[in-house]
């Protein structure tokens, strides 16, 4: 039994020299981290950005936007990804800068799991809100009633499902609900983890997937996550009742009104968490790249351009079928001219 | 080698020889290296202690014991306390040390007093152990795609029925307390199998037969003389279970459902340590890696009792076997 460990121990140690010994060939490699939420769509760019450059290969990996960002202010990554972008005491613990890039944009939905499967159910801005502040706990409650004339919504409990980590995500959902709601601002308030209202109907999930794992086995259950892991899981998402008044089902159309109708700032760094348009969905972000303005290797840094400009033109036309929001095309045309910093 | 031959009178009369030099020098080594891992090990228990320790110190400074008494958790307003942790994950393991031991101490006997044919004990023995190799989420996953759907109409039958009692007062939505305990029970039962398996065949063969031989039929010789015997070896199994139960981490931080609440209900959501430890320390702050860091040490300080007075009564059991 310990031969047989021992020689599992020594097997294990020479692949790993096998392994080492081969990155020290002449090509780039670019490691990244952070956000999960974009994580499906940045693999599928680096895939094939990779498969394009020969000699570069590019490792992202999805730990979270917070472990992201302490990475590369600690640098053991030439690129990271938050959802959250960066304050200004994070940018400030790089010395040489930081550039941050937004690179596409998402949707938060509210999924749900009813008998019958309803398509499309409509929530007022006033409900959602009291939905996840445990206080309207019935789906047969009168406001969604009068919301979802014709709809046959059972008497059951609904279960609010969380996110159990710290995550970009919970960030801008509860950053949108401290938009729209009083009582939640004093409440829970804003945060990548916030004190959710005590409740028995209220559970948390680790990570999206969790999330819509949790939602899709619990019936009369409701929860927000990303809307391209909800569209992989196949999950039925509501409508919501956008500043305007107007109900808007989550997509490509409705993302690109909400991200629209903002202006970023020189630093590009922006959130949306109320959109005013009347075509815009409400629960939509920016989720950015951060780069250093002194890396110290040219090549790394001109792989990490060579990255971006592909990201952009090439990587954009992917977002709308993986199920994010293409950068407007202003956006594109600022993010380029800002990507000649990344050094 | 070096050692010539002697012939066979010779040999008999020097049967034995002093150690050669060779010998010395490997027997030293030797002892200076197994000497050097059992310090390592300590050393690195210290080292552990003293890395959450030093990192914790800040929490310990700011939050006090009043950090095991409160129970609001919530990093924007710098609030930290761990009492409905502490609750959830001394509720969730004794509940599957209930289970979990009822049925690893049963499955001893059963594999241990000829139930069965050798060949069949020992295939049996192996799948019991091979629980053991299942890994942690594939048990989360379980959980949830098997356990809650299964046991949501029993939770929501009990509580029709017997809502009054404290421990049936809600329904079971998805994640919570029950499934959490009976997924956790299974992951404790391949170690408490196994020790008390351990502990059921230390006991002297000729004490079984001395009961047979006063007349007792089997079950009174299971039940009267054979549990009594082993009993503080199977109670040592069943501490190390416990201390098991404790400290799992993924399949509960997918099943708990992660609430900071304190109910007695079995359905309700809970929480545990090891899941507040493992979903918030990727992305925490230093604030918050420092009161995580005296959550650590809470557990640490749990499981640790624990694994000491498992171990001390492991140690009594085989000291009085052998007396």
């Amino acid at each position: 039994m310990n031969r047989l460990m021992i020689a599992c121990l020594l097997v294990g140690l020479s692949l790993g020299s096998i392994g080492s010994s081969a990155t020290a060939q002449d090509s780039v490699r670019l490691t990244g981290s952070g956000a999960t939420f974009p994580f499906p769509l940045y693999s599928a760019w680096f895939k094939s950005f990779s498969a394009k450059h020969k000699g570069v290969t590019v490792d992202y990996q999805g730990k979270g936007s917070g472990a992201g960002i302490r990475d590369f202010v600690n640098r053991t990554v030439d690129f990271a990804a938050s959802d959250a972008a960066m304050t200004d005491e994070e940018i400030s613990k790089v010395p040489g800068g930081v550039q941050l890039l937004p690179m596409t944009g998402g949707e938060i939905v509210l999924a749900y799991n009813l008998p019958g499967n309803p398509k499309g159910l409509k929530l007022p801005r006033d409900v959602y809100s009291q939905i996840f502040l445990g206080k309207i706990t019935k789906w047969s409650d009168a406001k969604l009633k009068a919301a979802n004339p014709g709809v046959n919504l059972p008497d059951t409990d609904i279960t609010v499902v969380r996110r159990a980590d710290s995550s970009g995500t919970t960030f801008v959902f509860t950053n949108h609900l401290a938009a729209i709601s009083d009582e939640w601002k004093k409440g829970p308030g804003v945060g990548t983890t916030v004190n959710w209202p005590k409740s028995d109907k209220i559970v948390a999930s680790p990570k999206n997937d969790g999330v819509s794992a949790t939602i899709k086995q619990t019936p009369g259950a409701i929860g927000y996550l990303e809307f391209a892991f909800a569209k992989f899981a196949k999950l039925e998402m509501a409508e919501l009742q956008n500043k305007a008044g107007h109900y808007v089902a989550p997509g490509t159309d409705g993302g690109a009104a909400a991200l629209a109708s903002v202006t970023l700032p020189a630093d590009l760094r922006a959130w949306v968490p109320d959109p005013d348009s009347a075509k815009a969905y409400p629960i939509a972000t920016y989720t950015w790249m951060m780069f250093y303005k002194e890396s110290k290797d040219p090549k790394k840094a001109a792989a990490l351009r060579q990255l971006v400009e592909y990201c952009l033109d090439e990587g954009q036309k992917m977002s709308t079928q993986m199920g994010y929001i293409p950068l407007p095309a202003n956006v594109v045309a600022a993010v380029k001219k800002a990507s000649a910093s990344i050094q | 080698m070096s050692v010539a031959r002697l012939p066979i009178a010779a040999e008999h009369e020097r049967v034995s020889q002093p150690p050669s030099g060779w010998e010395y020098f490997t027997d030293r080594v030797f002892r200076a290296l197994t000497r050097a891992g059992a310090w390592l090990v300590l050393i690195l228990l210290g080292l552990i202690l003293w890395e959450i320790g030093g990192k914790g110190s800040l929490g310990i400074r700011d939050y006090g014991l009043g950090f095991l008494t409160s129970t609001t958790w919530d990093v924007g307003r710098g609030q930290f306390g761990i009492l409905p942790h502490i609750w959830g994950t001394l509720y969730s393991s004794l509940l599957a040390l209930a289970i979990g031991g009822f049925f690893g101490v049963t499955m001893a006997i059963f594999l241990t007093q000829d139930f069965l044919p050798p060949q069949l004990a020992v295939l049996f023995r192996t799948v019991v152990e091979l629980l053991a190799a299942i890994p942690s989420v594939v048990y989360g996953l379980w959980g949830l795609f098997v356990v809650v759907p299964a046991l949501r109409p029993v939770a929501g039958w009990l509580f029709d029925k017997l809502g009054f009692i404290p421990i049936f007062g809600s329904t079971l939505s998805g994640p919570g307390l029950a499934p959490s305990a009976l997924v956790l029970a299974i992951m404790i039962l391949p170690t408490v199998a196994a020790i008390s398996q351990d502990a059921l065949r230390l006991v002297p063969y000729r004490v079984k037969e001395a009961a047979y031989g006063m007349g007792t039929t089997r079950w009174e010789a299971i039940l009267k003389v054979l549990l009594p015997t082993a009993a503080t070896g199977i109670f040592g199994a069943l501490v190390l279970g416990f201390g098991r139960a404790l400290g799992e981490t993924m399949a509960l931080a997918m099943l708990i459902g992660n609430s900071n609440q304190i109910s007695l209900s079995l359905f309700s959501p809970a929480n545990t340590l090891a899941a507040l430890l493992a979903l918030n320390f990727p992305e925490a702050g230093k604030r918050e890696v420092e009161v995580l860091m005296y959550a650590a040490l809470v557990l640490l300080a749990i499981t640790l009792v624990v694994n000491v007075a498992g171990e001390a009564i492991m140690a009594l059991s085989s000291r009085r076997t052998k007396a």
